[in-house]
Parts: structure tokens; C-alpha cells; sequence
């Protein structure tokens, strides 16, 4: 903080700067027209130079509180204040309020004879009073150059006009001079860029197959840096917007949160958790291979979560879009009514892609939607070059990026060939990239998913059957097997073969496991027999060794007896006993 | 032509006493009273006065002459110098074809 603190102070003095109040055209100047200095506005008949000068006007009025000035040259003030009535400036109570002051100075050569001398006093005197009238900090000299069809001393006007931008200068008032294109490379038909060398602004209107699109460059801009490029505009019910999109380098920032894309199986391809927010997804595929339904499950899933989703259509008419997906169980009619889903439906034809752009451009701005979703960007082709549609592209992700919002583009490839490029050639743009392409086997065709790239997350290099149900989309595992990738019905067969192997299998050990328990059971029964037999051989063999003992006792007794009754003829006499 | 009777309003716009306004008045009333003596009537306005007054009159260039009456209203600018340019623009004298 104290760093940034101590930069701005050692900043020098710039260019003071008028802002226009115009859209994108502050942004282009990097803060507006230099103050107190003229500023050429140049171009063809019907580039919207006149316009562009009231509106700096207007805006001045109604938002810096600048009062200004209009000479008009060429319109006369009525028709001037109807022209710009339908964008909601009315220069009527404007001048009511004496902020704004419209003149038109009148030169009709029939009625003009010049004879010696003169100068253009007349005009100083008029603007200077018209200035001093309202006190106005902005002046615009609507095509001055008319003063030379009306004048014929041409000696005369080149000094007075030198005059004429001096007097501007010396009133302080930021002025703004409109010139027409001169042949050939020439700013103005009359040289007034000689004139003017503060800041000259080109304006453009080129017809390209039919299609129209305005442009403005900043040609020079003393003293202060600008965008050089050539910047589309457009002329709507809100005035002129340029675009300031073409940014402005790769600083934005990232955020890590996932947002499913409401398909649990790609979900579970892209690490489990689905995409990125505010990342870009290209979803491309030949045609019918569910692209719409793809981009349909994101809208109804970011709904879902309560978060507003932007679809624009440029095939399909929103109706025609949710009576298509309830056939896949998505009713996207619910998120409409409850405003969480804004369908955007135009033709590509309908108006230049910079129109396009900047209709997108608005819509987003004012919907604020968490998700958008283009489909299919293919068809935008039609009104402009391959090139132009990726500018355009850029542009667009550009600042969907800026503002954290999750964009999904579907692309139709046409030819069934993976190219390694999109035809719009915005691959190496999105962040991830998935494919759907048709896998034709045994005689039908079904769909195949795989993700051709996904930045920053683990994702599943698989090719994945995708299939739509009435109960919705799903991916399932393709078979690889000997004979290669098998899908749809050949996929099920052999599902299918391999359940009966099983049953067979299952059968089969049942079979043996019987077996093997009557085997037991035989076996056991044999064990008990051989144990019976080996009990009475046991029994047997004790009973002959116990007989043996028993005949052993039965003998030592004897002896024993015998040996006694020897003694006891000496210790106790027989005789005694006979007694 | 000159034989109808017609006033002649004309009106002088100058800025200030330049050396062009004061020649212009000057070169006017000369040609008047040749040509259109007691019946034209010369209005000066001067713009660094009357500022406002030159919206009315379309007036861009110093100095202009115009003639209001008779319609239509016709302008001449410069020191009106050159006589013969002076006399056809107000329609004294027939243009050349």
C-alpha cells in the first residue's frame, strides 16, 4: 500500500483529459479527449461522426455537468434534435435548461456573392457568444468543411480556420471537429487534420457480405497513450458502445471452484468434480450428437443451483430448445418462469458479429448470469471470416473470464476427421475441450465422448459411450474388447454373452462343489468304518494283553503261595494247622 | 427594371471600426446613392454590440450585407469592393447569363 502510495506521487503532470462519457471510448483514450484542446472526428458519410459529437455533448450535460455547444453546418437544429430524439436525448429541454446551445449555421452559396475582403468574425462572435451564453466547457463544429463548398476565397478560409482553433484553444472549451474522408489516403476532404494535431479519431463503416460494422481508431493522440487498434462500435437505442474488450493482457484472476456440469459420469471423467468456474468449455461434434442436450444439462444444473445461466441461441428458438430437452427429462421451462434461465435467441444473419458481440456484451453485463452458454458458435461463421469470428471469440472469453463467468460454446464440425483445430480455431482458447463424435459399427451409428484436453484438472483419457434416454444423458463405458471398441447394440451383446458365461460358469461350479461333498460323504463314511475296524483290533489286542497281565498275577500269586506255605513249615508248624 | 419603386431595406454587419467594415459602409453608400437614391434604408449592427443578433441573419463572415427587403434575402460578404458584383448580388442589375 505505502509503495503504490508513494508511485502516484511522483507520477508527472499528464495530459488533462475531457471524458466523453461515451462507452468503451474513455476506456480507448485511456481517460477521453484531451481537454481544453479541438479533437478531429473523421470518417465517411454515415459513420456516425455527427452522432458521436452530439452524444459527447449530451453525455457531458447529463453526466459531467459540462454545458456545450452544437454548430451545426450541415442539419438544421430541428431535424438534429429528431435524429438523436429516438436514443432518449432530448435536446429541447436540454437547451430549455441552457445546458445545451444549438446553432446551425447556414451556407447556401446561391444566396451569397462575395466581393473583396472579409473574414469570419461573424462566426467567432457567434460561437463566442454561444459559449459565454451557457458557459460551455464543450464545443463540437459539426462538418466545417461545408464552410468551403459555401465560401469560394479559399485563401481566406485556410487562415481563419488556423484562427478559428486558436480562438477554441484560447476559450479553454475541449471541441470536437467533424470532418468527411477525403479521397484517396486523405483524413479530410479539405486537410483540417493540419489543423487539428491533438487528437484525430478515424471512424469506419464497412460493408462485408452484406453485413455492416462500424469502426473507430484513434489516430493520433498527443501526448497521452491510446489503443490503436481499430475498435468496433455500434448504434443503439442507447447511443454508441464501443467495444473495450480487447484487453488487455492475461491478468485475471482464477478461481479453483468446481461447478458440475450436470452429468455425474463426465463429472466423474473431469477429477469427479466437473469444471472450473468461470472457465471455457468447447464442446464440439458433428451434427446430432448431443451437443444442445450437453449444453441444455449445464443450464438446468447451474439453475439447479440457484445460480442464473444465460443460453443464446443462434440455431434454435428458445421454445423449440425446451420442448426438444423435456424428451431428454429436462424441464427448462420452470428456470425461465423463475428467472434463472434468459434464453437470447438470434439468427446469426441477423446483425455483424461486433453487433453480436456487443448484444452479448450488454446481455451479460445487465443478467449478471453465473453461466453462458453459445450455441452453437459454428453458425456465427455465416456473417464473418474464420478470423473474425476467433477475435470475436477471444474477445468474449476475455471478458467472461474478467467477470468469472463459466462460458460453454458448442461447435459443430463438419467433417467426422478429429481436427486439431475447430474450424473457429478457438481450441487452443478453452480451458476444456470435449468431443462428441459419431463411432459407426455393425451397421449403426452411436456417440462417443472424450475429453480432448482440460487444463489444470486429472481428467480421463477414456472414450466414453454417451447416450441420451428418456431419463437423460449418461456415459457409459465403451467395451474393448478383441475386437475393438464395441458401442450401442454390439456393446450390449456382449454384455450380454458374458452374463450367460457366467450363469454357465455358476452352473458348473454347483455342479462340482455336490460332487465334491458326496465325495466327503463317502469318504467320511469309508473313516468311519476303517475307525470301527481299527477299535475292535484295538479291543482285541487289549484284551490280549490284559489276559496276559491277568495270567502273570495269577502265576506270581501262585509262586508267591508256593514259597509261603514252604516257610511256614519252619515259623508256624503244618501241625498247628492239622490242629 | 428600375423604373418600379421598391424600398430597399439592407443591413450592414460589422465587428467593430476594422479597416474592412469602415470600407464596406463607405463602398454601400456610395452605390446607393448612385443607384438607389431615396429608396433604401442602411441598418449597421455591430456583432461585438449586439452578439446575439447573428444567429438571426446567418451571419458567419465580416462584413456581410443583407438584404432583407425585397424578398428573397440576399447576402453579400466582403469590403465590397467590386462594384458590378455588389449591384448584381442585390439585384440592381441583371445577373450576366
Amino acid at each position: 500500500m505505502t509503495k503504490s502510495h508513494k508511485k502516484q506521487q511522483t507520477i508527472f503532470k499528464t495530459l488533462p483529459k475531457t471524458p466523453t462519457g461515451i462507452n468503451g471510448l474513455d476506456e480507448i483514450t485511456d481517460g477521453g479527449l484531451p481537454a481544453g484542446r479541438p479533437t478531429l472526428i473523421c470518417g465517411e458519410a454515415g459513420c456516425g461522426k455527427t452522432l458521436m459529437s452530439l452524444e459527447f455533448i449530451v453525455r457531458g450535460v447529463t453526466l459531467f455537468n459540462e454545458p456545450g455547444v452544437f454548430m451545426a453546418f450541415e442539419e438544421k437544429t430541428d431535424e438534429l434534435a429528431m435524429n438523436v430524439a429516438s436514443l432518449g436525448f432530448d435536446l429541447y429541454k436540454l437547451q430549455e435548461e441552457k445546458k445545451v446551445k444549438l446553432d446551425h449555421v447556414h451556407i447556401d452559396r446561391s444566396e451569397i456573392e462575395e466581393t473583396g475582403e472579409y473574414d469570419l468574425e461573424g462566426l467567432f462572435i457567434r460561437l463566442g457568444h454561444a459559449i459565454d451564453s451557457i458557459g460551455a466547457k464543450r464545443v463540437v463544429l459539426d462538418t466545417l468543411e461545408n464552410l468551403f463548398s459555401g465560401l469560394n476565397n479559399q485563401t481566406i478560409l485556410r487562415a481563419e480556420l488556423r484562427r478559428l482553433f486558436t480562438f477554441l484553444k484560447n476559450k479553454g472549451v475541449t471541441a470536437i471537429i467533424t470532418g468527411e474522408k477525403g479521397d484517396g489516403g486523405a483524413l479530410t476532404r479539405q486537410g483540417l487534420e493540419e489543423y487539428v494535431s491533438d487528437c484525430v479519431i478515424l471512424l469506419d463503416h464497412r460493408v462485408i457480405n452484406q453485413i455492416s460494422t462500424r469502426r473507430l481508431r484513434v489516430v493520433k493522440y498527443r501526448g497521452s497513450q491510446h489503443g490503436t487498434n481499430e475498435y468496433p462500435f455500434l448504434i443503439d437505442e442507447d447511443g454508441i458502445s464501443l467495444l473495450p474488450v480487447t484487453s488487455l493482457g492475461l491478468e485475471k484472476a482464477v478461481s479453483s471452484k468446481r461447478v458440475s456440469s450436470g452429468i455425474p459420469a463426465l463429472d466423474y471423467m473431469l477429477g469427479g468434480q466437473g469444471f472450473f468456474r468461470g472457465s471455457s468449455i468447447l464442446v464440439s461434434g458433428t451434427a446430432g450428437t448431443g451437443k444442445t442436450s450437453i449444453g441444455a444439462y449445464f443450464a438446468a444444473e447451474t439453475c439447479k443451483q440457484k445460480k442464473k445461466c444465460l443460453y443464446f441461441a443462434f440455431e434454435e428458438s428458445p421454445n423449440q430448445i425446451i420442448r426438444n430437452m423435456r424428451s431428454i427429462s429436462i424441464d427448462l421451462q420452470q428456470y425461465v418462469d423463475n428467472g434463472l434461465l434468459r434464453f437470447h435467441a438470434s439468427r446469426p444473419t441477423l446483425y455483424g458479429l461486433e453487433m453480436h458481440l456487443v448484444a452479448i456484451y450488454k446481455l451479460i453485463k445487465q443478467f449478471q448470469p453465473a453461466t453462458v452458454i453459445l450455441d452453437p458458435i459454428t453458425n456465427l461463421i455465416t456473417v464473418g471470416s474464420v478470423s473474425e469470428v476467433k477475435s470475436m471469440l477471444v474477445r468474449l472469453i476475455d471478458f467472461l473470464q474478467n467477470e468469472q463467468i463459466t462460458v460453454m460454446f458448442t461447435a459443430l464440425s463438419l467433417n467426422t476427421i478429429v481436427n486439431e483445430q475447430t474450424d473457429e480455431g478457438v481450441s487452443s482458447l478453452v480451458d476444456t475441450w470435449m468431443l462428441v463424435r459419431d463411432i459407426e459399427h455393425n451397421g449403426e451409428r452411436n456417440r462417443g465422448l472424450y475429453i480432448m484436453k482440460s487444463r489444470g484438472m486429472k481428467h480421463s483419457n477414456q472414450v466414453r459411450e454417451f447416450i441420451i434416454t428418456d431419463k437423460g444423458l449418461d456415459l457409459v463405458d465403451v467395451y474393448l474388447g478383441p475386437d475393438g471398441v464395441l458401442t450401442g447394440s454390439a456393446r450390449e451383446a456382449q454384455q450380454l454373452k458374458e452374463k450367460t458365461g457366467v450363469a454357465l460358469r455358476d452352473f458348473a461350479v454347483s455342479r462340482k462343489d455336490k460332487e465334491i461333498i458326496r465325495k466327503r460323504k463317502t469318504l467320511e463314511a469309508k473313516i468311519s468304518s476303517l475307525q470301527a475296524e481299527f477299535e475292535s483290533v484295538e479291543e482285541e489286542l487289549n484284551r490280549i494283553y490284559y489276559e496276559d497281565e491277568l495270567k502273570q498275577q495269577i502265576m506270581n500269586k501262585n509262586r508267591e503261595e508256593i514259597t509261603k506255605m514252604r516257610r511256614g513249615i519252619k515259623e508256624e508248624s503244618p501241625v498247628k494247622k492239622k490242629k | 427594371m428600375e423604373t418600379e419603386v421598391i424600398n430597399y431595406e439592407l443591413r450592414l454587419y460589422i465587428a467593430g471600426k476594422t479597416a474592412k467594415s469602415v470600407s464596406a459602409l463607405a463602398n454601400l453608400k456610395k452605390y446607393c446613392e448612385e443607384h438607389l437614391k431615396g429608396q433604401y434604408s442602411i441598418e449597421v449592427i455591430d456583432l461585438l454590440v449586439k452578439p446575439q443578433l447573428a444567429e438571426g441573419d446567418q451571419i458567419f463572415a465580416i462584413p456581410t450585407l443583407v438584404r432583407k427587403v425585397p424578398e428573397p434575402i440576399r447576402k453579400i460578404i466582403g469590403d465590397l469592393s467590386n462594384e458590378e458584383k455588389v449591384l448584381v448580388g442585390l439585384d440592381i442589375r441583371p445577373r450576366k447569363l
